[in-house]
């Protein structure tokens, strides 16, 4: 009798990437394959590497707060609020409460649109289309307090060290009939904007937590949801330390850390909210935390919405060093036209030391390493990026899954390459 | 704040005496300097020892100190409340292999006692900045420690897969050591007769849109702050 032939049996290597539309940007993510079981995730990374720390080194401190928005670029205001809070803390000084409060607004403005960038590419990603309609269609209101306040929906470059670049605009822009919008449509597309900025974002939070409502109806007890998420990528507590989560990644795996609560910064410790908790560490819980953040986040806007309301003042810190003098002023002063003269040019010089700045993102921790030897320009300039932690702990997660989880586990993560590439 | 602080300070002392040694830093931070030598041992400590517990590692951040303190465009001491004059430096560049080039920044978290604490560890050598990796210690130091060595080329004992992770496949140099030029060595074009992408060097020239200058303001410097003193 013939002996049966050897059969080899290879593993396969595959790649995913770099343009996937699931890779959320640009991974290039090696694969070794046995059948459909991940042996192997080697991560490549860097496709969108711009040295965004090294440009920072030379430019004035001033002109990188823009580079900070196009780090996370789904979460924009949150990194510079870090950069921001570095600078600040270097020099000394203090923004004015009211500029407090609106950053911290804004941040939980970013917190939500995040989170809904999250929510719907991650639901697109496992198969569920409506999701990502319904949470885009939220954003757009957003983006229009975005652009209403710095002009953009996206890079905002709004926070500036010692305060916020101005005060919330009175108006909301509003939108004019055309060829393709009848006025009837304009005028209904309106209603929400005839009053302040704050009205708007007040009509906004009244109802979003119906939005989320919706969400939660499509997903949270769906049967196919639950399949693609329950039990995948599951993070023991003790991993999750090692591996440097933070954010919503930690706190999936039932850890109580949030920055907001433990280590205030601005005014987040007068400010009632709760911080929401996973238990088994798996993709599923991970959306819940982000499902309640939002509605978190919905309740902390409310309450500095209110503040906002009662307490009118500067939003910028009283010092022609780090600020720039009046316009008016300016045309009268000869000391204001010095003053505007070399903030513009110079800049400011920051006493030389070294701080860590670090905020609650959306995605984590993000915090700023900034050296100073006393110049007008960085001396260096670190972005810890929460996604850089997550993203290398992909390989641990996916390991022993099936490559379709490889795209779930991805979404839950929250991976933006512009800060993980930086 | 500062009691927190100082108690942790006091905590480090007991266990590490001799080993690190406290660096300047802003009131609500402790900051420490690492003798290379006993890296390892003095990061175990800290991550399992009763009181210090740093369970994360959050961020590590290779710095090169080539340019520090050195200016564009040098001023005198600042008048009270004006602006100084300017006047270029002399002097010779500053030397690549002078002592204290490279070095590491451990930015450690410990979620137990909610402290923070930085360690700063020199490279001893700037031919070949070695340090010990921390891989066994926090799994989070593995890709942070491939992109020091990728931008700065800091090397990490015991690394298990000491690779570049952040510039292209088959990049020449550390892009973020302070004599790698802003612009870069080369540039990539697309060459249609050979139908594929090509590099060669750089055809821009660098230029500088604002000098670095280094003010002794007269708000941070004591000595300045004096209203008696006009200058």
């Amino acid at each position: 009798m013939a002996a049966t032939p050897a059969t080899e049996i290879r593993n396969y290597t595959m790649n995913f990437g770099p343009q996937h539309p699931a890779a959320h940007g640009v991974l290039r993510l090696v694969l070794e394959l046995d059948g459909e079981v991940i042996h192997k995730a080697d991560p490549h990374i860097g496709l969108l590497h711009r040295g965004t720390e090294k440009l920072a080194e030379s430019k004035p401190f001033n002109q990188s707060i823009g580079y900070m928005d196009r780090l996370d670029y789904v979460s924009m205001m949150c990194s510079e609020h870090a950069y921001v809070l570095a600078i600040e803390r270097l020099l000394g000084i203090e923004p004015p409460e009211r500029a407090q409060y609106i950053r911290v607004m804004f941040d939980e403005i970013t917190r939500i649109l995040n989170h809904l960038m999250f929510l719907g590419s991650h639901a697109l990603d496992i198969g569920a289309m409506t999701v990502f309609l319904l949470c885009f269609k939220q954003r757009e209101e957003l983006m229009d307090v975005y652009e209403a306040v710095s002009g953009t929906r996206m890079h905002a470059t709004y926070y500036r060290p010692g305060g916020v670049y101005r005060d919330l605009p009175e108006s909301m822009p509003k939108y004019q009939a055309s060829k393709w919008r009848s006025a009837k449509d304009a005028a209904r597309l309106n209603e929400a904007r005839s009053g302040t900025m704050l009205d708007y974002i007040q009509a906004f939070t009244a109802a979003f937590p119906a939005a989320v409502d919706d969400f939660e109806t499509l997903l949270t007890d769906n049967r196919i949801w639950k399949q693609r998420t329950v039990n995948i990528g599951v993070v023991s507590p003790e991993r999750a330390m090692q591996l440097g989560f933070s954010g919503p990644m930690l706190r999936g795996s039932g850890i109580a850390w949030d920055l907001r609560k433990k280590q205030p910064y601005e005014v987040y410790d007068r400010l009632d909210f709760d911080v929401p908790l996973g238990v088994n560490g798996d993709c599923y819980d991970r959306y819940l935390v982000r499902v309640e953040e939002m509605r978190q986040a919905n309740h902390i806007i409310r309450q500095c919405i209110e503040w906002l309301r009662a307490h009118p003042g500067p939003t910028m810190i009283d010092d022609r060093k780090v600020g720039p003098p009046r316009r008016e002023l300016m045309k009268e002063d000869m000391e204001a036209l010095i003053h505007h003269f070399k903030f513009f040019t110079e800049g400011y010089e920051v006493p030389a030391g070294d701080t860590y700045a670090a905020i609650e993102a959306p995605k984590g921790e993000f915090g700023i390493y900034l050296v100073s030897d006393g110049a007008n320009k960085p001396y260096r300039l670190k972005c810890r990026a929460p996604g850089f932690a997550h993203l290398a702990s992909l390989e641990e997660m996916v390991r022993g899954h099936m490559l379709a989880d490889v795209v779930a586990v991805i979404g839950t993560q929250d991976i933006v390459f512009g800060e993980i590439d930086r | 704040m500062s009691e927190r602080i100082e108690a942790l300070a006091g905590k480090v002392d007991a266990q590490l005496k001799g080993s690190v040694r406290r660096v300047p830093s802003l009131a609500h931070e402790l900051a420490y300097e690492v003798d290379p030598a006993g890296l390892a041992t003095v990061c175990r400590t800290l991550r399992d020892q009763e009181g210090l517990k740093f369970e994360m590692l959050m961020d590590l951040a290779g710095v090169d100190y080539l340019q520090y303190g050195r200016d564009d465009w040098e001023t005198f001491s600042a008048t009270r409340s004006g602006f100084s004059r300017a006047r270029f430096p002399e002097g010779a560049p500053p030397d690549p292999n002078a002592p204290g080039r490279f070095a590491v920044v451990y930015n450690l978290l410990s979620i137990t006692h909610n402290q923070r604490l930085r360690l700063k560890a020199i490279c001893p050598d700037n031919a070949e900045p070695v340090l010990d990796s921390l891989v066994d210690i926090w799994a989070s130091a593995n890709w942070f420690e491939r992109e020091a060595f990728d931008l700065f080329g800091i090397l990490f004992r015991g690394h298990p897969d000491l690779r570049r992770i952040l510039t292209d496949y088959g990049f020449i140099g550390h892009p973020f050591r302070k004599d790698f030029p802003l612009i870069g060595n080369v540039e990539v074009q697309y060459d249609p007769d050979k139908q594929r992408v090509v590099y060669q060097p750089v055809t821009i020239t660098p230029r500088v849109l604002v000098p670095k200058v280094i003010r002794h303001d007269h708000r941070y410097e004591p000595a300045l702050k004096d209203p008696q003193v006009p200058r």
